[in-house]
Order: structure tokens, then sequence, then C-alpha cells
């Protein structure tokens, strides 16, 4: 499998390591129902076939952990970005320099 | 026909002339001990074959003589040892071996020879032997199976034997990129080179062969009006001329993998006695190719009628090749030719042209076109048509059986050519998960959905004749550049014809006598297809577990087709809805060697050393693994007797007097910005930002769902730069960990974090006296005194007149301590300078060992505790968790089972007999109770010998933990059968008010 690292251009998946459904965000932990939501959050996956956004992390390269929409029954993967840029986004916050 | 001769040879069957092979260059060679000559351009096949050697091997199950079927990769009989001693390599494909001068082949499983095979009894006992016959006669009692069973079945049914001895080649891994990778280099994969080359694109051509060129070389068609190896050969000229072109003969395309990425194995070395000092025996290539052209062409299948193994039975096919290709008649009589379908036609047509006799012509079709059967009857064939063979016999084929027009005829003849038509390789497209499809118009499977980036062109996309695949080549590689962008000249075709390609399928005779194989290599017959039916495995997959058909080396190239078919024709279900199994990598057998590449031995993966490795060698250190490291473990002197007395040396020093060790392993962050504070506060449970700076602090981190992750200390040498030190097991997992919560917890701290660990040499000076060694190597006017450097102080400083360095007042022994980093490459300077200055107070360099038993004696936690299901509660760390901020696992600790007083919490335990020594991983049991799980509360994560103490000590998890201080439990070993009463203990055992560390 190959990764297009938006730093480092395509890559063999061997120099990246997995964690996961990258569409989580970690919960409010002053939230009332802060321990289910964390339960959730670290225990439960959805196993989807088909399009799937996951965390991969570029430690044989530029250490940048990327978001990827791999596609679980295919492997063809038709996204990489950086996962900082995802989150700042998806929170609102302005991008950093 | 003569008698069978003792002798496994025969007079030379070596064509006068012709053939791809050069007859000035003989080569020696033996098989079974018995020296043959060949020729450059043999394989040890055809070699074999031009020396009258037609029995090569025995059978798997049978032990039935066997000769060779075909002339590529897909064959399933002719396996043999080849080479000797450490390079002996067992199952190799006579087909697939290119003869080499001296080469030493050996034939397998058979006992005590070839000729004369005792277990050959087992055909005798062939119907005890059908399918399924392991599952039911070695059910019980199942003490045999071990015993007696399995060793017998494996005697009996083997194949070769792997060497004994280390492989001595050297094996290497590599990459290559390409715009189109084009895979075999028949007409199709040629012309589909050729048309890429000249776009200028970055072409890959891969074939197995030696020599390039496919059926080119065994059909010996013409080409643009000559014979077809003289246009082979202006195409590979051409192909040379391109500076991106690379062709690669001996080189197998095995996999297709994820992302246009495709295995090989290029035998680099395979067709000489041993690889050249230079180079390895074989190379493993990951291509990752824009665009992949699959032309692998057809296999040829057999027909399955009584006899069909014996030697002298062989593809039409494959006689053809042996013909034309490398001038050896597969016969020295004559040859019948059973077929269903046109090719081998002209495969008897070659054989007749090149002076082998064609004694008849066996078709099952009742029609034949005259322009196929004219030129054969001309030559004094029989032409048998709507017939079909229903037995052989001879030892080495001598009589064929014949049915035809309702009578039994039989013929003598010692060569058998059959062809029940060709089945495209596909193979590769199947390797990403799609199935092939059934085409009834060819008989045959084609490439269905196909991997991204593949084409398939020519004969294995079912397009058999000549020139249709010199235009298809030509097609499928236009379309796949055009695509990439390329512009790709146009050119005329070479002009060739297409063979006539008519075929009924047809799979089995039904009227077969004795055994008709379907796998040959597996021994799996058409009888055990009926019992398989019979007994209910009727889908294709419970088919081939219960008869081992596709299971053996070849995985069934010439078999699976027609084992299904026959499944076809007992249910009455069409072969599209009978199935087909699925193929996967590698498509031939691939050696682990090349899998493993250069990574054996010592460059397995790479050895850390740390900055005082050559000081500790001088010293005569002990070494230890930990990791990728290699550690000093202990410092042996003259006259100790044994490892534990100079531990205790080394750990009386550091209690005493002061010692030094190496903690460099020990992970190294460094962390900056104006948001490093807040970061600390989210990644470790206790606070971070009232640290002031020039202060250390001791730090657990845990994982978000509340277990304990790491520990380590953080120092703040500036406002917003912090220095974490992990440890040495966790270095590269805390760092992936803080990468995470930077870039995707929390993407607007302005912190960024670089590891440290391989800049800075840290060397830990504990003792009494360390003080006063440090102090004589610091540079004035910095003050080590209590009050201006004390318990917890760090501060960046330089030391033996000018060397930059930090220093941290850290203890992990209990005693006055210090860490001291210096730049990586003054490390040997540094602990040179400290076992100078450290000289009058006798300063001793200790190992990983005492530095455990020193920590042990603390109670301090390390890797036996820090095992992924202990919280800080469980380690008695619990009182550091702030309850002021959030930090990653705080919500997920808290929950009801984490902080259940009952886990198993770190307690200290002592023995009770003086003397008595205690074992790591002893369960404890309470006194008067049972050894049994319900009794089990709890285990000794580590134990040491204590000198400062006189007896053994352990730190345990045990169930309540602390407050069961006091009582008495049995430490259980049941692996070594001992057990020893103990008592439960504070787990700090030396200085528990933690005093000398203070001083």
């Amino acid at each position: 499998m190959r990764i297009p690292c938006p730093y480092c251009g395509p890559r063999d998946a061997h120099e990246f390591t997995c964690l996961g459904d990258a569409t989580l965000t970690r919960p409010d932990p002053a939230a009332p129902d802060a321990a289910s939501a964390f339960h959730d959050y670290v225990y439960r996956r959805d196993n989807p076939a088909g399009p799937h956004r996951e965390l991969w992390y570029h430690g044989g390269g530029c250490r940048s952990w990327l978001e990827v929409t791999r596609d679980t029954r295919t492997h063809a993967i038709t996204d990489a970005r950086f996962a900082a840029d995802r989150s700042s986004a998806a929170q609102g916050t302005e991008d950093r320099p | 026909m003569t008698a069978p001769t003792a002798q496994n040879t025969g007079p030379s069957r070596r064509l006068a002339k012709g053939g791809l092979i050069d007859r000035s260059q003989p080569l020696e060679f033996d098989f079974d001990g018995r020296p043959l000559s060949g020729v450059a351009g043999d394989t040890l096949a055809s070699a074999l074959l031009a020396n009258g050697v037609t029995l090569v091997g025995r059978s798997f199950k049978y032990h039935r003589p066997r000769g060779i079927l075909t002339a590529g990769s897909e064959e399933p009989n002719a396996l043999v040892e080849l080479r000797s001693g450490a390079r002996r390599e067992p199952n190799t494909r006579a087909t697939m071996v290119e003869l080499y001068d001296r080469l030493s082949a050996t034939s397998q499983n058979r006992w005590p020879s070839l000729e004369h095979d005792a277990l050959s009894i087992n055909r005798l006992a062939a119907p005890l032997f059908g399918a399924g016959f392991y599952y039911k006669t070695f059910m019980w009692p199942a003490a045999l199976w071990e015993r007696l069973y399995e060793p017998l079945i494996r005697r009996a049914a083997g194949l070769g034997r792997a060497a004994d001895h280390e492989d001595p080649d050297r094996y290497e891994k590599a990459t290559a990129h390409c715009d189109l990778l084009v895979i075999g280099a028949g007409p199709a994969g040629l012309m589909a080179a050729l048309t890429a080359a000249r776009s200028g694109a970055r072409v890959i051509l891969a074939d197995e062969d030696f020599r390039l060129g496919g059926r080119l070389l065994s059909d010996a068609p013409e080409v643009d009006g000559a014979p077809a190896p003289l246009w082979v050969d202006r195409v590979l000229g051409e192909l040379a001329s391109f500076p991106d072109v690379t062709v690669m003969p001996r080189t197998t395309v095995f996999g297709v993998y994820d992302g246009g990425t495709y295995g090989a194995v290029e035998r680099v070395s395979d067709h000489r006695a041993e690889p050249l000092p230079w180079q390895p025996r074989q190379r493993l290539w990951r291509i990752v190719a824009r665009r992949s052209l699959l032309a692998a062409g057809a296999i040829e299948r057999p027909i399955v009628f009584g006899g069909n193994d014996r030697p002298g039975v062989m593809m039409a096919g494959a006689m053809r090749a042996y013909a034309n290709r490398f001038a050896v008649a597969a016969a020295r009589e004559a040859v019948a030719v059973f077929a269903n379908n046109d090719s081998a036609w002209s495969a008897a047509r070659d054989l007749s042209r090149l002076g082998v006799r064609v004694a008849a012509v066996i078709d099952v079709r009742e029609r034949v076109d005259p322009a196929l059967t004219a030129p054969l009857a001309a030559a004094g064939a029989r032409l048998m048509l709507g017939s079909r063979v229903i037995a052989t016999s001879g030892k080495r084929l001598s009589v064929v059986e014949v049915l035809t027009g309702g009578k039994r005829e039989t013929l003598k003849v010692d060569g058998l050519a059959m062809s029940g038509g060709w089945s495209p390789t596909v193979n590769l497209t199947c390797h990403l998960g799609s199935r092939p499809v059934w085409n009834d118009a060819l008989s045959a499977f084609l490439p269905g959905s196909l991997p991204p980036g593949m084409t398939v062109a020519g004969a294995a996309n079912g397009r058999f004749g000549l020139a249709a695949c010199l235009a298809d080549g030509a097609a499928s590689a236009t379309a796949a550049l055009a695509d990439l962008g390329f512009a790709v000249p146009s050119a005329a075709l070479p002009r060739a014809d297409d063979d006539p390609a008519g075929l009924i399928p047809f799979w089995h005779v039904a009227e077969s006598k004795g055994a008709a194989f379907v796998d040959h290599q597996n021994d799996v017959t058409a009888k055990d297809i009926a019992i398989a039916h019979r007994e209910g495995f009727r889908a294709v997959e419970h088919l081939k577990r219960y008869t081992t058909l596709g299971m053996a080396t070849d995985q069934g190239k010439t078999a699976n087709l027609t084992g299904l078919a026959i499944m076809s024709a007992l249910t009455g279900k069409d072969i599209p809805e009978t199935g087909t199994t699925m193929f996967r990598p590698p498509y031939s057998p691939v050696a682990i060697g090349a899998f493993g590449g250069s990574h054996r031995g010592k460059a397995f993966r790479p050895t850390r050393l740390t900055p005082t490795h050559g000081w500790a060698t001088e010293h005569g250190a002990v070494f230890v693994e930990t990791g990728p490291w290699l550690r000093a473990q202990y410092f042996p002197r003259p006259g100790e007797r044994d490892w534990l007395e100079t531990v205790n040396r080394e750990v009386t020093a550091v209690r005493t007097g002061v010692g030094l060790c190496d903690v460099s392993t020990l992970g190294k962050i460094d962390i900056q910005g104006p948001d490093a504070a807040t970061l600390l506060e989210r990644v470790y449970i206790n606070g971070w930002s009232g640290l002031e700076v020039g202060k250390a602090r001791y730090g657990v981190m845990l994982r978000e769902d509340g277990m304990v992750m790491d520990d380590g200390t953080t120092a703040r040498l500036g406002p917003t730069h912090f220095v974490m030190t992990t440890t040495t097991a966790n270095a590269v997992k805390v760092f992936q960990h803080l990468e995470h919560a930077l870039q995707v917890l929390w993407p607007e701290l302005d912190a960024r974090i670089a590891s440290v660990s391989d800049q800075w040499a840290q060397i830990a000076v504990a003792g009494p006296k360390a003080r006063e060694t440090l102090a004589r190597i610091v540079d004035a006017p910095f003050d080590l005194g209590n009050a201006a450097f004390p318990y917890m102080a760090a501060a960046e400083l330089t030391v033996l007149g000018g060397l930059r360095a930090r220093l941290f007042r850290l203890s992990f022994s209990g005693e006055l301590a210090y860490e001291i980093a210096v730049p990586a490459r003054q490390g040997d300077r540094l602990v040179r300078a400290l076992m100078d200055a450290g000289a009058p107070f006798g300063i001793t360099p200790y190992g990983t060992e005492a530095l455990g038993v020193l920590r042990i004696e603390k109670g301090h936690a390390a890797g036996n505790e820090l095992n992924g299901q202990t919280t800080a509660h469980d380690l008695g760390l619990g009182r550091m968790m702030s309850g002021k901020k959030d930090f990653i696992g705080r919500v997920m600790s808290n929950r009801p089972g984490l902080r259940d007083p009952d886990r198993p919490a770190l307690v200290g335990l002592r023995p009770l007999p003086p003397g008595a020594r205690l074992r790591a991983g002893s369960h404890l049991i309470p006194v008067g109770q049972p050894t049994d799980a319900a009794n089990d509360q709890g285990y000794l994560t580590s134990v040491a010998h204590s000198p400062t103490l006189g007896h053994a000590i352990g730190l345990a998890l045990l169930a309540g933990g602390p407050r069961r201080i006091g009582e008495r439990l049995r430490a259980v070993d049941p692996l070594r059968n001992e057990e020893v009463e103990v008592e439960v203990c504070n787990p700090v055992f030396v200085d528990p008010q933690g005093e000398k560390l203070r001083v």
C-alpha cells in the first residue's frame, strides 16, 4: 500500500503506523456524561466496509500525523491530509502559522 | 517393445540439428550420482530428457514413478533436490532449473532408489489411501498421533529434504519504480514493452525464464517471414538501446499488492553452482508501477485418463517445446497425441517435421479441420477421431490403450502428448481478491475485475493466436500509456499467423482403467473427487481441503480446472456455478531467504551502542540486550566467583561510596514553545505549570484508558523549554504519543518537540561520594552545594574546562545522585574523566543488574510493574494525580473497577526462612489454602538479592496491596515446584524516609 503524504509525497505503507478511526474527537472531560463519552471514545469503533477516515503516523518520514481516507474493501486511498489542519478546522480555531 | 532397461538412461534423444541451444558449450552434470551431459541453453529437464532419463521422481502419496510433465513453472512432477550440503534445495522444478556446469541433482521421495522404491507398495494399497484417508484412519487412539502416525506419514509422504546447515548465500531486497511493468516476455509482452519503450516511458519487462520469448521459442512460428527467435533478438536489441527500459530475465513477478506494488524475485545466481563473490543468490524486488500489463500466457491442462501420470506422458505443448527450443525428442520410438483441440495438432505437426515419429493422433472430436489432419496423415500418423485413451502401461510408458469406434486398441509408443486445452494464466489478476470469469466459448476462466492499473493482454486474456497476441500487446500498452499522458508513436505490427485454436470441452475419460490423476503432485485422482462428491464435500473449498486438490507446491496450476470440471459433471451444475478456487501470492514458491533478504544474524535489526560502549568493553563489561540497545550488565573483576558477587559489590559501592552508570538509553525529548508547560499538564498526571526554571520533577503519564503508560523526569531549562526523559523501552512510543497530542488532539497548542535521545550521553553518578566526585570536573564557579543545587535541581553548565553539559540531581538508587549529560560524542571523554575524578573514592562502574537491585531496594516501579495493566493507584502513585486539571487518562482512571481497593497493588515481600530465595513470577497464595486459581492473590513482579539488607527482597502486585502489610503468604512457583513463605512489607526497603538522597 502507498500513502500520499502531503509533506513527503507517495511513500510505502511500511513507513507508517495506523492508529485507526480519525473521526473520533476527544470528549469534553468536564461534561456531565464524560465517563460514558470517554468509554465510547476509547473502546467503541465502527468497522465500516468502504471509505474510512484513519489516522496514520509517518514515523519513518516527516513524523506527521495524517488523516487518510482509505476504502477498507480495496485499500484504495482517496485522500491524505495533515491531521493538525483537520482538527483546527473542525474546532473552528485558526490554523497554526 | 523391449523390456525396461535397468538403467534410467537411454541413447541420446538430442535431435541432430536445431534448437535454441549452444552445442559448442557442453555442460557436465549428474543426476542421482550418474554423470550426464547437456549443453548451454538446456534446462535440467531438457538435459535429462536428452539423456533418455524419463523417470525423475516418485509421487507424493503412492510413490508412483513420475517423469517430466511440462516445460515450465507449472511442473507438478519433476521436483528434485538441487545441489548438496548447505546449498541443498528441495523441490526445485527441473523444468525451471537452468543447466550449469557441474550441476548436481537428486531425485526425491524414494527409498532405497528411484528405480526400486520400497514404499511403492502404497500403490497396491491405493484403494485405502483415497480422499479423507488420514481423517478417517488415524483418528484414534489420539496418543498415537505424535508418536507413531505423524512420523510415519511424514516419512512416507514427503517431498525433498531441506538443507541441514545455514544458507551460506546472501539475499538482497530492492525497490524499483516504473511507468509500465510488463509481466511476461512472450509475443504480447515483448510487443507491449517495445511500444512503451518507443514512447519514452520507464519500462520494466520481467519474465521467469532465462531466455525471453515465451511461446515464440517453444512453438517456432514465423514472425515477419523469419523464424520468431530472430524477431525476439531484434526486439531485445532495440529495448537495450533505451536507458529507461529494464529487462529482467529469471524474474518471477509472484504477487500483486496494494497501490500498484508488485513482488518479484530475481534468481540472480541460481544458474551458477555458487554465486559470484559479490553477488546475491536471489534478489527480492518491490516494483512500484503506475500501470502494469499482464502477459503471462496460458498453461496447458492435462486430460484425466487411466495412467495419465506414467513417465512418457507429457503435455503436448511441452513436447513441442522440448523439440523446437531444446532439440530433444521426448520419445525414442514413437509418440501418440491425445487431445480435444487444435493446438495439439500443431504440436504433432512440429514433432513430425523434426523427425519424431507420430504414430497416432487421437482426438475426442469427430471432426477436425483437414488442414490440420492432412500433413500428419501424409507423414504416416493414424488419425483416430472420436476416440480416447483409457489406459497406459509400462513402468515407463510402452503401451497406450485407446477406445476407438467402440473397440479397444493398443498402440506401442513410448511417448504420449496430451492436451485438454489452455487455461489463461490469470493468477496475478486475482491477488487483490477478484475472481476470474468463466468463458464458455473458450472453455476457460478469463480475468475478472482487475487490480487497479493492470491490463491483461495476449493468451492470458484468452487471445491465443500469435497475431492476436502481438496486436493485443501493442494496443494494451498504447492504451495504458495514453492514460498516463504519453504520446505513443504508431508502428506497424509484425506479420504473423494465428494458429487454429478450435476446441470442445473435454476433461475426463469416463471409461478409464486404473488411477486417473487430476493433481499429479498431490496424487489426487478422479476417484478421489467422486469420493468427495459422495461424502458431501462438493463446494470447491471443501473439495480442495478434503482431497488436497491444488494444495501442493504447484498450487494446482495443471489441476484446479480439471478437478472443478469433474466435480461439475458429478453435481450436474455448470462450471461457473461450481465455483473456482482463489489464487493468492506467491505465483510460484519463493525462498524464505529472499523474503528475509539481508535481515539475518547481526543484520536482523541494528544494535544500538551507548556512547561509553568502547570504554565499558575495555573494563570487561558483560553486555545485555535491552530492546535495540546493548548495555553493560555488570563489570566482573578477576577473582569474582559469579555475577551475583559482582553485582553485590557494585550495589554496595553505590550505597557506601560512589558508582557510575551509563543511562544514555533513556528517551530524551526536547519540548519548546509558549505552550510547552500546557502540553506537560495534559500528558502527565501531576502538575507542571508551577515548576521553576532549574528544577526537575518526576512525572507519570497514562494512556487514555487510565493505565500507566510511562514515567520519567522532566526538567525545566527555561520558561518555554523543557527536556523530558522516558524509559528506554518506551522512548519511541512516548514520542509518538506527544506528537499525537500536539498534532491530533490539541493542534492549537504552540509547542514543538524533537527527539534528542541520540544527541546526549547521560551518566548517573550515585552514592555518598557523588558530589565530591562531580566537584572535581565541574567548571567554576558552579556551586554543587546542597543549598545551591538541591535534590531535583537542574542546570546547564560546563565541565572539564568548557565542555557544555546538563546536570540533574535525580536519584533512581535512593542515594545522593546526579545525572550528567554531555553531547553524545563527548560521552567517552566524560566517563573517563569521572573515573579519574572518583578514583580517590573508589568509584565503581555498575551495570543494569545493579541498577535493578538498587531500584528494587527503593521500591521503584519499572518495566515489570509498568506492564500496561497497572494504574497509578496500583503502583502507589495515586496521590500524584492532580485534581485541578484534566490530563490524558484522567476520566477513565476513575472507573470504579480501576479504583477498587481490592485490585492488585504494589507491595514489598521478604522471605521468612533466612537465606531463602524468591522467584519472579511466583504466585501468592494464602497460608493453609490449596494452590489453585481461586486462591491466587497476586504474583511477584521483581526479585533481587539485596546486599544492603543481606537477604532476598521482592516486589509484588497483591490483591488489596498496602493494607495487607504484615500478612504472611506463600509464594508458589509451580514451574520449579518451589514454595517459600513470605511477609508483606513496604516496597521501599532502604531508607524509606528518603533522607539519603537529600543530603
